[in-house]
């Protein structure tokens, strides 16, 4: 790689590490201004003003906000996400199998739905305006318009109660042999699949016959190519940056969105864990949640970022 | 009952037929499928209990803020959980009658104050120490303690100090009551080593089945206790599982397809559908749990006594129960206690929809304007729509109710309790005593009504210390007609607790203690060989 890619490629990192302190402050800046203090929802109901004063101390409420924030950011850096109010277990342990599990499913909702969409795109362009590139957007636009809990719903009903495939409750855990898990999360992957497959493909779609428009495809026909081989020879490698960009939005939220598939599929996964702690004003757990979260999105930003950058063949070779 | 069927159930009991040939016999004998199913679990239980296997029950109610403290436990699946791999001094039975567990025998002063129990010889906790005394002691100090937040703090309160008296644990309490071995069988007071002083969260019980996964939100595993004291009666499956399945189509479907044997909180609106599903039987049992239209007697307008029978008599109790319960359940009558309570007088007058009566109460409160009513989805299943039926029953005896629907997060810390009339449900209790005591006393945290009446506070603490069983249900009598008739609260109906189960498990029990045969079904039940 050559000095300006690499130069532009450390930008981008550095741009992304300062957003994620600038989200950290956010994210602290949030859980301020929430009604009442950690201290209170420790104590609820029994709270006395002493009962909170003692507590206050020693927790070290009372210094500014912005100690209290350097303390909470220099406790992340080394990897101690403190301890949750609820039930008194680690953050950083619960959290890790969490976002695991999440990471997990997420993996192979991508692996399925990525090289399927794209390869769907592909083949839309090859007929474009045809039956078949008709029927496969009005498929692709049919199942992201249904709701997630519907699509799941609907398999769970019929594959999982009628046929007996796969099993509707989706709880994984530590242990589990790698088939089973497989098996247990089919369902729930094939929901995510269908939600993702289409914008995915659309934008395949778009981005390609935008290229096709060049004047470089026209010669690559007259050189008397087939059409698939120009599609995937010179018009594919020239849409990458706008693919990889929409892939990585629904990587993006195949990590942070599917709370309402984890529910109906019993997935021990982050969304869950996220909304069972904001529900018990779990403040350190939901502003941990939150970081990930905020991680998750930028660095899969910067990866696109990155992408775009190497794919680009002016900069890869500067004159 | 037919001679043949007795004979048909029998079979399947002993595996010779199954249980669908039967029901299919059955009704060629013109049996209805509920009579043959209860005939079914009645012949199983004759037939006696079927080691081993893996029982499994997909449970609503639990999250991953759960622990393995007693003391934290509020939702149903740590609670039942609980249950499986902990003991009580006592436990109560179906019929409401207590049973000695880790207590074998106890007995009162005369004047209820003091209250010894026998402490159960030879029974071992998980960890291999023997249960002594000095554990029950040390677990009743445990949830006394102010800073422990116990659950069972509340009715703690009333201790004044436990102590070793050899083989005997004796409670010193300040004021006398007549329902503290009752008390006992509260599920936050499991007796754990040195009262699980040492790591409360270590899950160290005596009951039939040990800890072995613990996933809060997730799922929990419990293994048969090798040691247990109790085998013969509890703890036939070698190893039991709860899965939380919070959302209930899911939970049907898990129970449809055969991944778990048995799902609490089946809804209303879908028991028909599912009772038509092949194999499962749906069980439900009449219960203490009701909903409830709380009114602020201390606010205006509510604090107006007229006001309060206005509403109570535009309540149209019988729809509540055929709409919103499905006919599961049955008419309230305004105060906490029904015929599943322990000296309850079945003769006080039923309240009935009244609109003129309404109208005319309305009126002399001289209130005008629109009463405005709180409610949530959590409040209780179908309470939105129970807020609707309510107005509309309201407007025909000319009050105007105006339902405001508030978020479901947030809705027990800022508006139960808070707000001057909203909608919201109790579990019930194990005696009347309780129940009064946690919501109707005028010093209770939980007096959710705002019920101040000294003759009331009076007539609750006199009948707590009194031991003549005919003395009690007539004060108990008047205090009901007291919170009925001057009283914040509406109660509409109660609820049956729903559960249902797959052709596999033997050895239900109805019980209407709590949800899941009293909570007990994973150890009272097996799964057919």
């Amino acid at each position: 790689m050559s000095a300006p890619v690499l130069k532009l490629v450390a930008q981008r990192i550095a741009m992304g590490l300062l957003l994620l302190l600038a989200v950290s402050v956010l994210i602290f800046a949030g859980t301020q201004i929430l009604p009442g203090d950690v201290a209170q929802s420790i104590l609820g109901q029994s709270a006395t003003p002493q009962a909170l004063e003692n507590l206050r101390r020693d927790m070290g409420l009372n210094d500014p906000a912005y100690i209290r924030y350097l303390r909470w950011l220099g406790g992340i850096l080394t990897g101690d996400l403190g301890t949750a109010l609820s039930s008194g277990q680690d953050i950083a342990t619960s959290l890790k199998e969490r976002l695991w599990n999440t990471l997990f499913l997420a993996f192979w909702a991508a692996v399925v739905s990525i090289p399927l969409a794209i390869m769907l795109g592909l083949l839309a362009v090859r007929y474009r305006n045809g039956f078949v590139d008709k029927l496969i957007s009005g498929l692709g636009l049919a199942s992201t318009s249904l709701p997630e809990f519907f699509t799941g719903y609907l398999l769970i009903y019929f594959v999982a109660v009628r046929l007996q495939w796969f099993p509707s409750v989706s709880t994984v855990y530590e242990g589990m042999p790698l088939g089973e898990r497989l098996s247990a999360i089919a369902l729930p992957v094939t929901v995510l699949t269908l939600v993702v497959l289409a914008h995915m493909m659309r934008m395949t779609r778009a981005a390609i016959l935008n290229v096709m428009q060049s004047a470089y495809i026209e010669t690559a026909e007259l050189k008397g190519l087939s059409p698939l081989q120009i599609i995937t020879r010179h018009a594919f490698p020239n849409a990458i940056a706008p693919i990889v960009n929409v892939v990585m939005l629904n990587l993006a939220f195949l990590v942070v969105g599917v709370v309402v598939v984890e529910v109906i599929f019993v997935y021990p996964g982050m969304g869950q864990y996220l909304v069972d702690h904001v529900a018990k004003r779990d403040v350190p757990v939901v502003q941990a949640c939150g970081l990930v979260f905020a991680a998750v999105y930028i660095s899969l930003n910067i990866i696109a970022d990155i992408v775009a950058i190497v794919s680009n063949p002016r900069l890869r070779h500067p004159k | 009952m037919s001679k043949e069927l007795e004979y048909l159930s029998r079979k399947v009991a002993r595996g010779h037929i199954s249980r669908r040939d039967f029901l299919g016999r059955a009704a060629a004998l013109g049996v209805t499928t509920v009579f043959a199913n209860s005939l079914l679990s009645s012949a199983a239980l004759a037939e006696g209990p079927v080691k081993g296997g893996t029982l499994k029950a997909g449970m609503q109610g639990g999250a991953s803020t759960d622990s393995l403290d007693p003391a934290t436990w509020q939702s149903q699946v740590p609670y039942k959980f609980g249950r499986q791999w902990g003991e009580q001094l006592v436990e109560i039975q179906p019929d409401g009658k207590l049973e000695p567990k880790l207590a074998e025998e106890w007995g009162s002063s005369d004047d209820a104050k003091v209250w010894t129990f026998k402490i159960r010889k030879g029974v071992q906790f998980h960890d291999g120490k023997e249960m002594t005394p000095d554990d029950v002691v040390a677990t009743m100090e445990r949830h006394s303690d102010a800073n422990s937040k116990s659950g069972a703090l509340g009715i703690m309160g009333g201790i004044e100090n436990v102590k070793k008296d050899g083989d005997t644990v004796v409670f010193t309490l300040k004021e006398a009551n007549a329902d503290l071995p009752f008390l006992m069988d509260d599920y936050h007071l499991m007796i754990q080593p040195n009262g699980g002083k040492d790591k409360p969260t270590a899950g160290i019980g005596t009951g039939p089945y040990k800890v072995v996964t613990d996933q809060p939100g997730v799922r929990h595993i419990g293994e048969k206790f090798a040691n247990y004291w109790n085998g013969d009666k509890r703890g036939h499956a070698d190893q039991i599982e709860i899965i939380v399945i919070n959302d209930a189509t899911a939970r049907t479907a898990a129970l449809q397809s055969g991944q778990v044997h048995m799902i609490n909180r089946v809804e209303p609106k879908i028991v028909d559908l599912v009772k038509r599903v092949p194999g499962v039987t749906i069980q439900n049992v009449a219960g203490k749990g009701h909903y409830v239209f709380i009114a602020h007697c201390n606010t205006a307008p509510f604090d107006n006594v007229d006001l309060r029978l206005a509403l109570k008599y535009a309540m149209n109790r019988e729809e509540m129960v055929q709409k919103i319960l499905r006919g599961y359940g049955s008419v309230g009558n305004d105060f906490p206690i029904n015929k599943a309570y322990p000296l309850f007088s079945d003769d006080i007058e039923q309240r009935t929809y009244d609109p003129d009566k309404a109208a005319f109460h309305f009126k002399k409160s001289g209130h005008d304007g629109t009463v405005l009513l709180r409610t949530s989805d959590v409040a209780f299943p179908g309470a939105v729509d129970a807020a609707q039926l309510y107005q509309q029953s309201a407007a025909k005896a000319g009050i105007k109710i105006e339902v405001k629907r508030e978020p479901g997060d947030g809705y027990w810390s800022e508006v139960w309790n808070k707000q001057p009339f909203s909608e919201s449900y109790w579990g019930g209790r194990p005696t009347q005593d309780q129940m009064y005591s946690t919501a109707y006393y005028s010093k209770a945290d939980w007096n959710d009504t705002r019920f101040f009446n000294p003759k009331f506070d009076q007539m609750l603490i006199t009948a707590r210390g009194e031991l003549d069983e005919g003395k009690r249900k007539q004060m108990y009598r008047d205090m009901a007609i007291i919170v009925r008739d001057e009283g914040g609260v509406i109660v509409p109906m109660f609820n049956d607790f729903i559960d249902a189960t797959s052709a596999k498990v033997g050895g239900w029990v109805p019980d209407g203690n709590q949800e899941m045969s009293g909570g007990y079904a994973l150890s009272r039940c097996w799964l057919n060989a």
